[in-house]
C-alpha cells in the first residue's frame, strides 16, 4: 500500500468535470455522536456509563442495562474481520461512479460488531484497525484497515473520498505574512501538493519571508490583498480553477480596548482581512471549488480556516480580534453548508496564542506557529473537520466546554 | 382458503393501494364473498406509505372489526396468520382479508434500500450501499466458510427453481438457468452472483383465514393451520448468523402439528438468496445442521422430485414483490395443500410447509417464522 499514487495527467480541457456525487446522508440523531467524534479524528462509541458496554449502531439506551443516557465515549479501535465483501454493484450513483467497494463485518475488541469501508487488503480473520471519518456527506462512516498493515491508505480511492490529502493537491495559503504561512508551505510540499500559492498584500512592505519561500520550489507568491474585491477576483479569474485546497490564514492581531476611540477603526481593519476578507474568497473561489468537488484525484478537496480559540470567547484587551474570530468562525459554519454536497471539506483548525512579537507578553506555553502547520497538513491527511492545536487550545476547549463562566473569570486575570 | 396471486410486474405505474385493492377483488372472486363481508383486514407492505393499514378500510369501503398491520418483511406472512389465527379464534373477528401488496416504481427499490430501518441507514448502507446484497453476502461468506459450501451447491437450490417456475405462468424469469450460467452469472457482490439475487417486483398476495364452520358455512374449501412459529432476534451472541430462529422453535412447530419433518409433502422457503434457504432446511429439520450441500444435492428440489421445494420458482424466480414474498410461498402452501396449484401441483400434497424470514435491520435477518398447512381430509 505504499507506493505514491503518480500524480494525475494534466485534464482534457474538453472533457466535462465530472459533477460531485453523494453517498447516502441520512443519519439518525444519535448516530451524529459519531459525527462529532469523526470530525476530530477520534475513534468513540456510546458507552453506557452504568455498566460500561459498548454499543453500535448507535443507540438511544443501552441494550444491556437500559441507561438511556449513553455517552460518545474513545474506545479501543481494533478487532477481528469476520467477513468481506466486494459490492460489484450498488443502486447509488455514488458508489457506482467508485465500483467496487469493499465492505467489512469486523468484531470489534470493544464488544459490538461493525460495518465498515475496508481497504482492499483486508481479509477475513484478520486484525483491524478501524477510524471513523467523515465521508463525502459530511456524514460519519467506518474506515478499517490491517493492523499490521502501511499506515498509508492512499492507493484506496475509497479512502481518498474521506480525506483531504494535499498530495498533488494545489494549495492557495491567504496570508503569506502570518508566521505559519512558511512551515505550512514547507510542509504541504512535504506531503506532496503539486503547487503552494502564497497571498501577499502589500508588496512594498517589507516582507523576510519572501526569499525563503521561493527556495522551496513550487511556490509561487501572487498579490492579494483581501481588503480589496477587484485584487481577490483577480487572483481567482488566474488560479480559482486550480485551487485545491484553500488555507485562510488572514492574522490581524492587534491589542485594544472596546472602550477606546481608536477602536472602531482597528475592528473595521481586521475585519476587512479576516472576515470580509474570507466573504470576498468565498464570492471569487468557492462556486468554482464547489463546482469542482469531484473533479478527478486532484479536485478541490477542502478550505481551512485557520481561527483562534478566541472565536469562542472574547479576549479580554484584544477585543476586535477576538470579533474577527467569532464572525470568522461562523463564516465557517456557513461555508460548511454552502459547501454541503460539493465534497468540499471545510476544515477549522482553532489556535491558542502562537509564539510571535505581538504576543511576546504573554507567558509560555505558546504554540509554535510550524505547529500549527504540521497539524493543519495532519488534519487534512486524516479528514477531519475540526482540530484544536496546542496546549492552551485544549486546555481551553475542555474548560469551555464544561464551563464557559469559569474560563471567561479566569481569562481577566491576564 | 381463497389463495389470490397477482402477476407481477418488473416495474408498476401503479401505487400499493391499487395493487392492495386488486387483491381485495381477487379474494371477492375466489370467495364469492363481498369484501363488505371481510371484518377483518391484514396487511403488509413497504411501500403504502403515507397510509397505515385502517387508511385502506375506508379506501375500500370496508368496516371491519379487526385491522393489523405486520411490518416484518419476509416474516410478515407467518406473524399475519398467527395473530389472525387468535383473533379467530377468540371471536374478535371472522373472516380476516390477509394481504401482502408492493409496488415497484422505477427508484422505489432504491429508496427502500436508503431508509430501511435506523441501524442500515446510519451504520451499513453509507459503507457502500450494497442493501441486502451486501448483508447476505456476509452471511453467505460465513457459511461457506463454516461448513465448506460451495457456489455450486446453492446454485443446485437456484436451478431446481427456475425449473419449477417454468411451470408458473405467473413467475417473472421464463428461461430456464443451467448450473454453468448460474457460476459464470455476472458479481453483484462477492461471493453473490445475479442469480443469488431477487429480482425486485411489483405484486400481491393474499388469502382469506377463517374457522372452519364460517367456511362451511360459505361452502367454501381450504387449508387447516396445524402449527405455527415466530421468533425475533435469536441467537444475537452468534457473531455471524448461520441459525435462525427456527432452530429454537422447530421441535414445538412439529409436536403441536403431531407430524415430523419427513411427514412434508412440499416445502416452501423464504428464499430471498439460497443461503437462507440452506439454513431453513437445516433449523426446521429435514437435514442436520451444516449438512445442507449434500442434502441439496442427494435430492430433486422441482415439482415432481424427492424433495419438492419453492414450486411457484420462489422470489429467486418468480420474483419478489415486497412484502409479499414471504406471503408468496404460504399462498403456494395453501394451494398446494387444496390441490390447486394446477401447473405447479405436487401429486398427492397433503401437508405443506411454508416459513418466512425477516428484516435485516443491522447485520443479520431479526424474524424468523413458520406454519405448517394441512389439506381438509387431514
Amino acid at each position: 500500500m505504499s507506493i505514491q499514487r503518480p500524480r494525475p495527467p494534466r485534464k482534457n480541457p474538453l472533457s466535462r468535470t465530472t459533477a460531485p456525487l453523494l453517498p447516502p446522508p441520512g443519519r439518525s440523531r444519535a448516530a451524529h455522536g459519531l459525527t462529532q467524534a469523526a470530525a476530530l479524528g477520534q475513534f468513540a462509541l456510546h458507552q453506557c456509563p452504568e455498566c460500561q458496554t459498548v454499543s453500535y449502531p448507535a443507540r438511544d439506551a443501552c441494550p444491556k442495562c437500559l441507561c438511556g443516557n449513553l455517552v460518545v465515549t474513545p474506545v479501543p479501535n481494533g478487532g477481528t474481520v469476520l467477513s468481506v465483501t466486494t459490492i460489484q454493484i450498488s443502486g447509488e450513483p455514488y458508489f457506482r461512479r467508485l465500483a467496487p467497494a469493499r465492505q467489512a463485518l469486523i468484531a470489534l475488541d470493544c464488544g459490538p460488531t461493525i460495518v465498515a469501508e475496508a481497504r482492499p487488503d483486508c481479509q477475513t480473520g484478520m486484525r483491524a484497525s478501524a477510524s471513523l471519518q467523515l465521508d463525502k456527506a459530511g456524514q460519519p462512516v467506518i474506515y478499517a484497515r490491517p493492523e499490521n498493515g502501511s499506515p498509508d491508505s492512499d492507493s484506496d480511492p475509497h479512502w481518498r473520498e474521506l480525506v483531504a490529502d494535499p498530495l498533488h493537491r494545489r494549495c492557495l495559503i491567504t496570508d503569506g505574512r502570518n508566521p505559519i504561512t512558511l512551515p505550512l508551505a514547507k510542509a504541504l510540499l512535504g506531503s506532496g501538493a503539486a503547487k503552494v500559492l502564497i497571498g501577499i498584500s502589500e508588496r512594498w512592505k517589507p516582507f523576510a519571508d519572501a526569499a525563503k519561500l521561493e527556495a522551496l520550489g513550487a511556490v509561487e507568491l501572487v498579490d492579494l490583498d483581501l481588503a480589496d474585491d477587484q485584487s481577490v477576483s483577480a487572483v481567482a479569474a488566474d488560479y480559482g480553477a486550480r485551487t485545491d485546497i484553500l488555507i485562510h490564514n488572514a492574522l490581524h492581531l492587534r491589542p485594544g480596548s472596546i472602550l477606546a476611540g481608536g477602536e472602531l477603526l482597528k475592528a473595521r481593519d481586521a475585519m476587512d482581512v479576516s472576515y470580509f476578507g474570507a466573504l470576498r474568497l468565498a464570492h471569487h473561489f468557492g462556486p468554482i471549488m464547489r463546482a469542482r468537488g469531484a473533479d478527478r484525484d486532484n479536485s478541490a478537496a477542502a478550505w481551512v480556516n485557520v481561527l483562534s480559540i478566541f472565536a469562542h470567547l472574547s479576549w479580554p484587551g484584544f477585543a476586535a480580534y477576538s470579533a474577527t474570530q467569532a464572525a470568522s468562525l461562523s463564516f465557517s459554519q456557513a461555508l460548511r453548508a454552502e459547501m454541503r454536497g460539493s465534497g468540499v471539506r471545510v476544515l477549522d483548525v482553532f489556535t491558542g496564542p502562537m509564539e510571535i512579537d505581538w504576543l511576546e507578553h504573554l507567558p509560555p506555553p505558546k504554540v509554535q506557529p510550524s505547529a500549527v502547520a504540521h497539524e493543519i497538513v495532519a488534519a487534512l491527511k486524516s479528514g477531519e473537520e475540526e482540530r484544536w492545536v496546542g496546549d492552551v487550545a485544549k486546555d481551553f476547549r475542555e474548560r469551555f466546554r464544561a464551563n464557559p463562566k469559569e474560563i471567561e473569570r479566569d481569562l481577566w486575570r491576564q | 382458503m381463497a389463495p389470490v396471486s397477482l402477476t407481477y410486474q418488473r416495474y408498476s405505474t401503479k401505487p400499493a393501494q391499487w395493487w392492495i385493492g386488486a387483491a381485495l377483488r381477487g379474494l371477492v372472486d375466489a370467495s364469492g364473498i363481498p369484501h363488505s363481508g371481510f371484518d377483518g383486514l391484514s396487511l403488509a407492505s413497504f411501500t403504502l406509505g403515507p397510509d397505515p393499514a385502517i387508511a385502506m378500510t375506508q379506501h375500500f369501503g370496508m368496516t371491519t372489526r379487526w385491522v393489523d398491520s405486520l411490518a416484518m418483511g419476509g416474516a410478515s406472512g407467518i406473524a399475519a396468520i398467527r395473530r389472525a389465527a387468535r383473533a379467530l379464534e377468540a371471536g374478535d373477528v371472522d373472516i380476516v382479508a390477509c394481504i401482502a401488496a408492493d409496488t415497484n416504481y422505477t427508484d422505489t427499490f432504491r429508496q427502500l434500500l436508503a431508509g430501511f430501518t435506523r441501524f442500515s441507514q446510519d451504520a451499513v448502507y453509507p459503507h457502500g450501499a450494497g442493501g441486502a446484497n451486501a448483508s447476505f453476502a456476509h452471511l453467505t461468506n460465513a457459511y461457506m466458510d463454516r461448513y465448506g459450501v460451495t457456489r455450486a451447491d446453492f446454485g443446485r437450490v437456484c436451478v431446481a427453481q427456475r425449473q419449477n417456475a417454468l411451470h408458473n405462468p405467473r413467475a417473472i424469469m421464463k428461461k430456464p438457468l443451467a448450473l454453468e450460467e448460474y457460476l459464470s452469472a455476472r458479481p453483484i457482490v462477492d461471493p453473490l452472483g445475479l442469480f443469488d439475487c431477487v429480482m425486485p417486483v411489483a405484486g400481491a398476495e393474499a388469502f382469506l383465514l377463517m374457522r372452519g364452520d364460517t367456511m362451511r358455512k360459505h361452502g367454501l374449501k381450504g387449508a387447516r393451520l396445524l402449527a405455527s412459529i415466530e421468533r425475533h432476534n435469536a441467537f444475537p451472541e452468534d457473531p455471524v448468523q448461520y441459525r435462525g430462529g427456527w432452530a429454537l422453535d422447530v421441535d414445538e412447530l412439529y409436536g403441536m402439528a403431531g407430524v415430523a419433518p419427513g411427514d412434508i409433502d412440499v416445502v416452501q422457503t423464504y428464499d430471498d438468496y439460497p443461503v437462507i434457504v440452506m439454513m431453513q432446511f437445516e433449523d426446521l429439520g429435514f437435514c442436520a445442521k451444516g449438512e445442507s450441500a449434500a442434502f441439496v444435492a442427494d435430492n430433486d428440489l422441482t415439482i415432481g422430485g424427492s424433495f419438492p421445494h419453492n414450486t411457484t420458482g420462489g422470489q429467486l424466480s418468480a420474483g419478489q414483490a415486497g412484502a409479499a414474498g414471504g406471503h408468496l410461498g404460504i399462498v403456494e402452501t395453501i394451494r398446494q395443500v387444496t390441490g390447486t396449484a394446477a401447473s405447479t401441483q405436487v401429486e398427492g400434497a397433503r401437508l405443506g410447509l411454508a416459513s418466512g424470514f425477516g428484516m435485516i435491520n443491522y447485520d443479520r435477518g431479526l424474524a424468523s417464522g413458520a406454519v405448517i398447512f394441512a389439506g381438509e381430509d387431514l
